[in-house]
């Protein structure tokens, strides 16, 4: 079964800007799944009609079968989201909010208190549980909403960049987190400028650009389709110029420092063995950039060419 | 695995269940709220109530006498018990909602399963218990320094409850409108002041002149303040069952508009 299944989403804001220009797009049950775009692509106006925030101008959408249209009840109980930006009330305490929220998804007060001391146990919330949450830090602010998303157990969560302002240490206890949860068997969407993330967490992704899907296919394929990869070696020792290296591509950044682009029917074993070769001791090499992020930023220039 | 409502909506006596948590959470969060700033929300209605009893009831009222046969600090004090519930309902709906629609927590509820009706069902009985509040503080007031008749319990009760409930969905729909913070404030000082104080709180419309009683028949806090006081004293300027059938009107119209507002979600979803 899908978790969500959109046919022809369009949205046409009041101002004119169409937003969405039908979107046709289906999210499987039990996937962690990545919806990325450049910033106004239209991820969040998806997101905003799929939770009801945003209403459509035209299509059809469907979680776990049951229709926005027909069902909004059933279906809105199905869905957890954690927006982009801090949308709870600052004046009452975590505790507060995440048993309020169950309230609002029928959960008797009792069960909720028992579910609010778990999640936010689990998010290191726990010790924060009666201060005001204004008082909260950034990074707490946002697992904060990711607990008060989770009270009411549901079948799909939407994070839209849930991790955005985090630092590098909560950002991978967060991702450790969102693992065992979509282990357990929920639907995740997740949407992030950090690609990182996204490579690291996701089986699934849909480019999303201009309001329209322009990739979707599984995170492995969409990585091998990446040609080229450009690699920075840092050297022991310093060269003047760079080195000779027939068939590759090589770039001195400073006279530590080197760039090599390697083609997928190349090695990297035959490079070293070449390097050693001539002398060069290589003493740490990293990806230049992120690869989703070279795919992702070819195939949004090449739609903005088109 | 499948969600609370999700499995309720398979079953009507569950699904009213969850409603119904949803429904007692808006109240218990109302409820928190105006506990949580009681200087806001609780106090100030007793410290006017003090201010009118002293200055109307005591140094005025002597010299005014008597009106319609009771002393005038008697007279007026279902008046001013019935204009800090209006104001107080008014405001606690007003504030509250408008609150969450500019810290975007008004989400909480948009997203969730709970229907429309609910959330205003929800919110407007937080503005009826704060009305409920406040009206008993300020009758406390009063009753401490006066001894106020009872003479038709059932009414005191129902025509709180109606006045409470049309002006806590007077202040949802004003919250649903406004854009900025001033916008919550022009109704209570332009609209609802003049029309309370116009309303026979402090004063009977008899002894007014015939153009100016004809004129204040059109104002519909004069139903609410006359079948309170009628409750209390047993007189009324307007017949009570034509107080009655215009706040049960009222309240219908005003549920609708706001259930069908919230629905559009003008001025929240886009």
């Amino acid at each position: 079964m899908n978790a969500l299944s959109v046919q022809g989403l369009t949205k046409t804001y009041g101002n004119g800007v169409q937003a969405l220009k039908g979107i046709d797009l289906a999210v499987e049950e039990g996937d962690f799944f990545a919806l990325l775009g450049p910033n106004g692509a239209g991820k969040t106006t998806l997101i905003g009609i799929v939770t009801s925030l945003v209403r459509k101008s035209g299509g059809q959408a469907t979680i776990f079968g049951y229709d926005l249209d027909r069902e909004l009840e059933a279906a809105k109980s199905c869905i957890g989201v954690v927006p982009q930006e801090i949308n709870f009330n600052q004046f009452e305490s975590p505790e507060t909010i995440v048993v309020n929220q169950a309230g609002f998804y029928g959960i008797a007060r009792p069960v909720a208190r028992a579910r609010a001391q778990l999640y936010l146990k689990q998010l290191q919330l726990w010790d924060k549980r009666k201060h005001a949450s204004r008082a909260l830090s950034g990074g707490m602010k946002r697992r904060l909403m990711i607990a008060r998303a989770l009270m009411h157990e549901p079948r799909l969560l939407i994070l839209d960049e849930p991790t955005a302002g985090v630092d590098i240490e909560v950002r991978r206890s967060m991702w450790e987190f969102l693992r065992e949860i979509n282990q357990r068997g929920t639907t995740i969407i997740l949407t992030t400028h950090y690609l990182e993330e996204a490579e690291t967490l996701c089986r699934n992704i849909a480019i999303i650009d201009h309001g329209r899907i322009i990739e979707r296919d599984r995170m492995s394929n969409l990585l091998r389709r990446l040609h080229t990869e450009t690699f920075v070696l840092t050297l022991r020792h310093p060269l003047q110029q760079a080195p000779g290296l027939p068939a590759y591509s090589a770039k001195l950044v400073d006279e530590h420092t080197l760039e090599v682009e390697i083609s997928t029917e190349q090695n990297v074993n035959d490079l070293f063995a070449r390097l050693s070769a001539l002398g060069i001791e290589v003493i740490s090499m990293r990806n230049k950039v992120n690869r989703l992020e070279e795919i992702f930023i070819r195939l949004v220039e090449k739609g903005a060419a088109a | 695995m499948s969600t609370v409502v999700e499995r309720a909506t398979r079953r009507p006596l569950a699904l009213g269940r969850a409603r119904w948590i949803g429904f007692e959470t808006i109240l218990i969060r109302e409820f928190q709220r105006i506990v949580r700033i009681w200087p806001q929300t609780i106090l100030p209605s007793a410290v006017t109530a003090t201010l009118y009893l002293v200055i109307f009831g005591s140094v005025i009222g002597r010299r005014i006498g008597t009106m319609e046969g009771f002393a005038y600090m008697v007279y007026i004090a279902p008046g001013l018990i019935m204009q800090a519930v209006i104001i107080n309902s008014y405001n606690n709906v007003v504030s509250s909602f408008y609150g969450a629609k500019f810290g975007r927590h008004i989400e909480e509820l948009l997203v969730s399963p709970l229907p429309s009706w609910i959330i205003v069902s929800g919110y407007v009985a937080g503005g009826v218990m704060r009305g409920a509040m406040v009206g008993l503080v300020v009758s406390g007031v009063w009753m401490f320094f006066t001894r106020l008749p009872v003479s038709h319990p059932t009414i005191i009760v129902a025509a709180a409850v109606l006045t409470s409930v049309t002006f806590s969905l007077g202040g949802f729909l004003n919250a649903m409108f406004a854009k900025s913070f001033d916008q919550i404030s022009i109704i209570p000082t332009f609209v609802l002041t003049p029309l309370i104080y116009f309303g026979g709180v402090f004063y009977s419309i008899n002894t007014l002149p015939a153009w100016a009683r004809h004129l204040s028949l059109v104002d519909p806090i004069l139903y609410m303040v006359n079948s309170f006081r009628f409750g209390f004293l047993g007189v009324s300027d307007v017949g009570v069952w034509d107080a009655f059938a215009i706040m049960i009107v009222a309240v219908t119209v005003l549920f609708l508009a706001a259930i069908l507002l919230l629905d559009r979600s003008s001025g929240i979803r886009e």
